[in-house]
């Protein structure tokens, strides 16, 4: 950068400027409202799914995250062709009732926005408040209720208290993913609607105003950090020891009218939520205006422009699972590493850090591919052309997540556990291995299923650090959508259901790894 | 008819049957201990008298109303929980307090209610304690605090003990019992202990998968337990077989006794309890005496428990005894041979 003086005009230009204005508050408060939505929606199904057992509860939980980790792009994609003005819904009801005109109107609507935010974050708060909610102790919420609490009473005075590190640290999760939504604003917002990350965007690349970017950059970067300060600091003191519970003598099966009534109708939320955008993308991949056809899938494989650019959607496909198990390596021990460091340091040097390691997730993915660009093409640290740069990229975007399902667990070890163990004798590497391992071993994979599934689908960086030979399968879908024609759409909502199958399959993976390694827990 | 009435109860629990035939009536003031193995269903049971769990058949009656289909939170009872499932958020005051303020007490009430219960608890000092950093026994006290505020029409206690240590144990059910009866509260205790049923308990009911076995208060269970399940669950280790003679007395290994019988008919085979302080040494040339049984026996293990010796005997029949012999003897050797006198005051007719 040349000189200083642009960046504090460009500044002083964002505050005094009503456009600029408007679109930091519209970014903070779509966030806000998708957040809280979300919350409400997925609160319920983190109760069903921590405290029953019943039949394809594995299946649901994966496909729940499913939307999580398909690019936003096809995301919003996915969502045009459900509630679009020519989307599944309104094609069905003109059908129906023979109307003129589309009776849904929600392109470039607020409510269009929102909507796709939930699909997309519902798994986040699913996992994380599931996951601790499975691990609280019932006979808490029991003596409560023999008290006289009303079971109302028993969640706002008790369950939620308890829940509120898990609630604060998923729903700051969600809003980041919200206040720096892309894809999502960009295709069903319309012109009239942009977040800051949008505005970037459009900044740096359709009005090449860079300064300008930078500033929203910098904007946005400041902003979520100081939110994570704050966060952070309010987590550190609410860390209540729980000791860990086993998970058996928690779940119980559907017993009464009532708990069936609660997890069917949060199966049948989510099967709607999810499922009904889905299942219109994986229709539209099927549908030509002649009906039925499997003319896109066969096209995949085909390479009929003879681009130089073309790479056979396999590879695609390859290159994604190997990018994705290499960031899970990384991230995982880097995210353990960071957790570690951030359980045992206390005080200053900790509360300094944690939001430090949250940094990379605040960043826009865009700055942060771009970032990398410029910060590793020349030596000693070469890696433009090396193949480790897009999992390295990924790692930064995956490796917080990792660190925030590890932390809570970590911090709720009680210091005697770890002292017992060492009085008994064993390393520090084996009271790590003893104890604390098998405590955080939940959670850690937890957070390994995100990093997994965030590599899988990360597109704002990729599209900057992957070379043209070694396309990921967003990077493909991209490509795709970027050119015209029924044709090319159908491929990409082609290889958009190619990634959710990739996906889907990854996770069931994990899931059953879950299931073989509870043994040891 | 007593306070609380248990008609009939039965749960099933994943297809098992974890309780069946339950029936039970509780006095006012009465403290019953339900003791057995642990999974027999006892703590089922408690989770049913306080509506946590509903039963499949049965019902719970509570001064002669059914109380089977009240909510948990209306039935106005007090639980102790195994680990205490305290409320990690909440300091030792927030706990206690917590059953008066969801009950909507005035505030003022609620501050006199809580010294009460803290300053009957002796946990006065504590009160702004956070309940992470109290001890085994300070968390007890504190549940115990917490379930007895709301002044509970019905205390229920599950394995208060389990997680003490065994000194903290003993002195804390001294405590406890003199809490209980002092302020006349009636109790239902779970243990699988039968020393700490022994010590607190009016009344005994032994569960064995699901049922009950015996109801007693402790010295009769002690003196005759109903069959060789609740003998052998109280640490009663000599079970002898015999068989019923014509004039009424039982022919065993070890001699002809005669022990009050509740149908003696010839031929039968019966089960004799022999508890360990119905023997005592005698000189090797002693004769019979009434009410006594003789037997010459080899000392195969002592092991020396304070006030007594315990013994492991084989007789010359073969049959092993486990007695105690007071302290005040000159201390047995292992092999030695010994004659002892068994009274029949200290055996009974097992006849199940």
């Amino acid at each position: 950068m040349p000189d200083g003086n642009w960046a504090l005009a460009s500044l002083r230009k964002l505050f005094t400027s009503g456009y600029y204005a408007r679109t930091l508050w519209f970014t903070f408060w779509q966030a806000v409202v998708s957040t809280l939505l979300t919350l409400i929606l997925a609160l319920p199904g983190a109760y069903i799914v921590s405290r029953y057992r019943f039949p394809g509860k594995k299946l649901l939980q994966a496909f729940a995250s499913v939307p999580f980790v398909l690019p936003t792009v096809v995301v919003a994609t996915a969502f045009q062709a459900l509630l679009g003005s020519r989307g599944m819904i309104n094609v069905l009801l003109q059908n129906l009732f023979g109307l003129a005109e589309a009776p849904l109107q929600l392109d470039h609507s607020v409510l269009f926005v929102l909507l796709a935010h939930v699909f997309f974050n519902y798994t986040v708060i699913l996992r994380i408040v599931g996951g601790f909610w499975s691990r609280l102790d019932p006979s808490i919420a029991e003596a409560a209720r023999v008290l006289g609490a009303s079971s109302l009473k028993v969640f706002f005075k008790v369950t939620l208290p308890l829940l509120k590190p898990a609630i604060l640290a998923s729903t700051l999760l969600v809003f980041i993913f919200c206040f720096s939504s892309f894809g999502v604003i960009l295709i069903l917002g319309g012109p009239r609607l942009a977040t800051i990350e949008v505005e970037i965007y459009r900044q740096a690349v359709h009005l090449f105003n860079l300064p300008m970017a930078a500033a929203l950059s910098l904007i946005q970067i400041v902003f979520i950090l100081l939110m994570m300060w704050i966060y952070t600091a309010l987590q550190r003191k609410q860390v209540v020891s729980l000791g860990p519970v086993a998970r058996s003598g928690i779940q119980v099966p559907m017993r009464s009218l009532k708990d069936r009534f609660w997890v069917g109708g949060n199966v049948i939320l989510i099967l709607l939520l999810v499922g009904t955008p889905l299942f219109a993308l994986v229709l539209r991949s099927f549908l030509s205006e002649t009906g039925l056809t499997f003319a896109f899938y066969r096209a995949l494989f085909e390479n009929p422009v003879q681009s130089i650019f073309f790479v056979p959607p396999l590879e695609a496909v390859l290159y994604s699972c190997g990018f994705a198990l290499v960031t899970l390596l990384f991230s995982v021990v880097i995210g353990l590493l960071a957790a570690q460091f951030l359980s045992m340091s206390k005080g200053r040097l900790s509360a300094m850090f944690d939001p430090i390691f949250m940094l990379p997730l605040s960043t826009s993915a865009v700055t942060l591919g771009f970032g990398f660009i410029i910060a590793l093409d020349r030596p000693p640290l070469n890696l433009r052309t090396s193949l480790l740069l897009v999992p390295l990229a990924h790692t930064l975007v995956a490796f917080p997540f990792v660190v925030r399902s590890v932390l809570p667990a970590l911090r709720s070890i009680p210091q005697s556990l770890k002292e017992s163990a060492s009085l008994l004798g064993a390393s520090p590497f084996r009271v790590w291995r003893a104890v604390e391992l098998p405590i955080i071993g939940r959670s850690l994979i937890v957070g390994a299923v995100f990093a997994f599934t965030i590599s899988l689908g990360e597109f704002g960086a990729t599209v900057f650090v992957a070379r043209p030979q070694t396309p990921t399968m967003p990077l493909a879908i991209y490509r795709f959508l970027g050119q015209p024609g029924a044709m090319n759409y159908g491929q990409a909502m082609a290889m958009s259901s190619l990634l959710m199958l990739v996906t889907a399959a990854g996770f069931l993976m994990l899931e059953k790894l879950r299931v073989e390694g509870q043994g040891e827990f | 008819m007593g306070i609380l009435d248990i008609q009939n109860l039965a749960k099933v629990i994943e297809s098992d049957l974890v309780l069946q035939n339950i029936n039970l009536s509780l006095q006012a003031s009465e403290i019953l201990c339900l003791l057995g193995p642990s999974g027999c269903g006892k703590t089922t049971l408690l989770r049913l008298i306080c509506g946590l769990e509903t039963p499949d058949s049965g019902s719970i009656l509570y001064e002669g109303r059914d109380i089977t289909p009240v909510d948990p939170h209306l039935r106005n009872f007090g639980m102790m929980f195994q680990e205490f499932a305290l409320f990690p958020h909440k300091n030792v005051y927030e706990n206690v307090v917590f059953g008066l303020q969801v009950k909507n007490w005035q505030e003022s009430d609620i501050q006199k209610r809580a010294q009460e219960v803290l300053a009957l608890v002796g946990l006065t000092e504590l009160r702004q304690r956070n309940v992470n950093d109290l001890s085994g026994g300070e968390r007890q006290r504190v549940a115990l605090a917490r379930s007895l505020a709301p002044q509970p029409r019905l205390l229920l206690l599950d394995e208060p003990m389990g997680s003490l240590d065994r000194v903290l144990r003993e002195r804390l059910l001294t405590d406890l019992q003199l809490i209980l009866k002092k302020i006349r509260i009636t109790t239902i205790f779970v243990t699988h202990d039968h020393n700490e049923a022994f010590a607190v308990a009016d009344r005994i009911a032994v569960f064995n998968a699901g049922q009950i076995e015996q109801i007693d208060r402790p010295q009769d269970l002690y003196k005759k337990p109903a069959n060789r399940f609740v003998a052998s669950f109280l640490g009663f280790q000599n079970l002898i077989s015999g068989t019923v003679s014509a004039d009424g007395g039982i022919d065993t290994p070890l001699g002809t006794v005669h022990l009050p019988q509740a149908e003696p008919s010839a031929g039968k085979t019966v089960t004799v309890l022999i508890r360990p302080e119905a023997a005592h040494l005698v000189e090797p040339s002693a004769t019979p005496a009434a009410g006594e049984l003789l037997v010459t026996a080899q000392i195969k293990d002592i092991r020396f428990q304070g006030a007594e010796y315990r013994l492991t005997i084989r007789t010359e029949k073969g049959e092993c005894l486990v007695v105690n012999l007071p302290n005040d003897i000159q201390a047995p050797q292992t092999g030695q041979q010994v004659r002892l006198g068994l009274k029949e005051s200290a055996m009974s007719v097992i006849e199940a």
